[in-house]
């Protein structure tokens, strides 16, 4: 199949009105930048999805990141992404400008030479993420424990994604086929998807980030649903293995226990979060109970962004009171944001 | 957030490689996965989270590109407003 004869055969659509939803901010990213939409049939909807594990973080998590950075013996880690973000009244970066001691960091694994190096402060990272990142905080914990760090810690706001897809098909707002997101697959495996697709009879597909595979993708997962089919295809073999990456689960097994967990704008989720086991408790920097989330701006139709009932511009704040710059909700604050890809690419 | 970027190994000390990233050498644990010399991995927040064939992290270099040509402006835009802050 060449990407014309795919392009043909979509363009001459009949089949029924289809919703489709990329999962990750990286594949909407990629649609927008390669204007893949204008090349779809009318009938053939793409949905951005819950993908950005910096907008579904709670306010109270950013608080209570913002309340370590404060205190005069702590410093605190995270990645760039996580700084602009609000919680009830500031971000890391308002904590920073008051004195905190807040720093970006590329790998959380930079903590255990930091750690070592400067044994009177506590050094906390900000552990947010999906099932990508998650593996590296559980290597960053354990190497911890294995070198007897008294003064290494994370502050856990990780998410699992199949959880939220769940809501997703619950809510009742139809979704007919799922883009997996790539990276989260690369640790869960396109098996992951399994037994989603056969309880709500969704077909997903598992797919790189190339226009041509996206399209591929969506052309696969059109005729899934025509054809009634409901399975998970992996188009992107390269790098996702059906049963994913065997040593980060185990890892993830050995380090993380599942919990309830809040998402900003939807509540919370049971079985949705990452928490440090017992075995670990000592390195767990105060990660539960963090689900508290005033509405940033009582306007911001986040929830429904997130959880794909409206596209990003349907916002009344989009692109006027709410802008990159000047963001009134996670969504537009964070680079994988749906709102902040859409204003970024000014896509339709 | 879970951006992951494609590089080749060139060296292996312990559990850590020097990977290249188009020209950029960096340092990154194979903890999570087994990979040799020569091996392409895709890799995120410093740690290598799988192997992957050639093709694909062409491919997915291309795309990074792409996408970082468009949001330097805008980049530097915050960097600025940053600075002046
Ligand atoms: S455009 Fe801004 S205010 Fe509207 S939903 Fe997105 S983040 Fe919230």
């Amino acid at each position: 199949m060449t990407t014309k004869a795919i392009l043909d055969d979509l363009r001459e659509w009949t089949g029924p009105d289809l919703r489709i939803m990329e999962v990750c901010g990286t594949h909407t990213a990629a649609i927008m930048q390669s204007g893949l939409r204008s090349l779809l049939p009318t009938g053939i909807t793409l949905i951005s999805g819950p993908g950005c594990p910096v907008c579904i973080t709670p306010a109270a998590y950013v608080d209570k990141a913002v309340e370590l950075a404060m205190r005069p013996n702590y410093r605190l880690y995270a990645f760039g992404d996580m700084l602009k973000v609000k919680g009830t009244d500031k971000s890391l970066s308002d904590a920073k400008a008051d004195g905190g001691h807040v720093r970006f960091v590329y790998s959380p694994l930079d903590l255990l030479g930091f750690a070592e190096k400067e044994p009177q402060f506590t050094h906390v990272f900000a552990a947010v993420g999906f099932e990508t990142t998650a593996p590296i905080y559980g290597m960053l914990v354990k190497k911890a424990y294995e070198k007897g760090l008294p003064n290494l810690e994370i502050l856990t706001a990780l998410r699992t994604i199949l959880p939220a897809l769940e809501l997703i098909l619950e809510s009742g707002d139809p979704i007919d086929a799922f883009l997996a997101p790539g990276h989260v697959s690369a640790i869960i495996g396109s098996a992951g998807y399994s037994d989603l697709a056969q309880r709500y009879q969704r077909p997903f597909s598992v797919a790189g980030f190339s226009p041509e595979h996206i399209l591929y993708a969506i052309w696969q997962l059109a005729h899934a649903v025509r054809n009634g089919r409901h399975d998970v295809c992996n188009l992107y073999p390269g790098v996702v293995h059906q049963e994913g990456n065997l040593k980060a689960l185990a890892l993830l097994d050995d380090v993380f226990e599942s919990g309830p967990s809040a998402w900003r704008g939807i509540g919370i989720l049971p079985g949705s979060g990452l928490f440090l086991r017992n075995k670990y408790a000592a390195f767990d920097a105060g990660s539960h109970g963090l689900d508290a989330d005033p509405p940033p701006n009582p306007a911001c139709r986040c929830t429904d962004v997130i959880l794909g009932r409206i596209h990003p511009t349907a916002c009344p704040l989009f692109g006027t009171i709410c802008t990159p710059g000047c963001a009134q909700g996670p969504c537009m604050v964070s680079a994988e944001g749906a709102c902040g890809i859409w204003h970024r690419f000014r896509g339709e | 957030m879970c951006v992951a970027v494609p590089g080749k190994i060139l060296h292996i000390e312990g559990d850590v490689a020097t990977v290249d990233f188009q020209g950029n050498r960096v340092r990154v644990s194979l903890g999570l996965v087994d990979a040799d010399i020569g091996d392409h991995v895709l890799v995120h927040a410093g740690c290598a989270i799988e192997v992957m064939r050639k093709e694909q992290a062409d491919e997915l270099n291309d795309l990074l590109a792409e996408l970082e040509e468009m949001l330097a402006p805008e980049r530097a835009a915050l960097a600025d407003r940053e600075a002046r802050s």
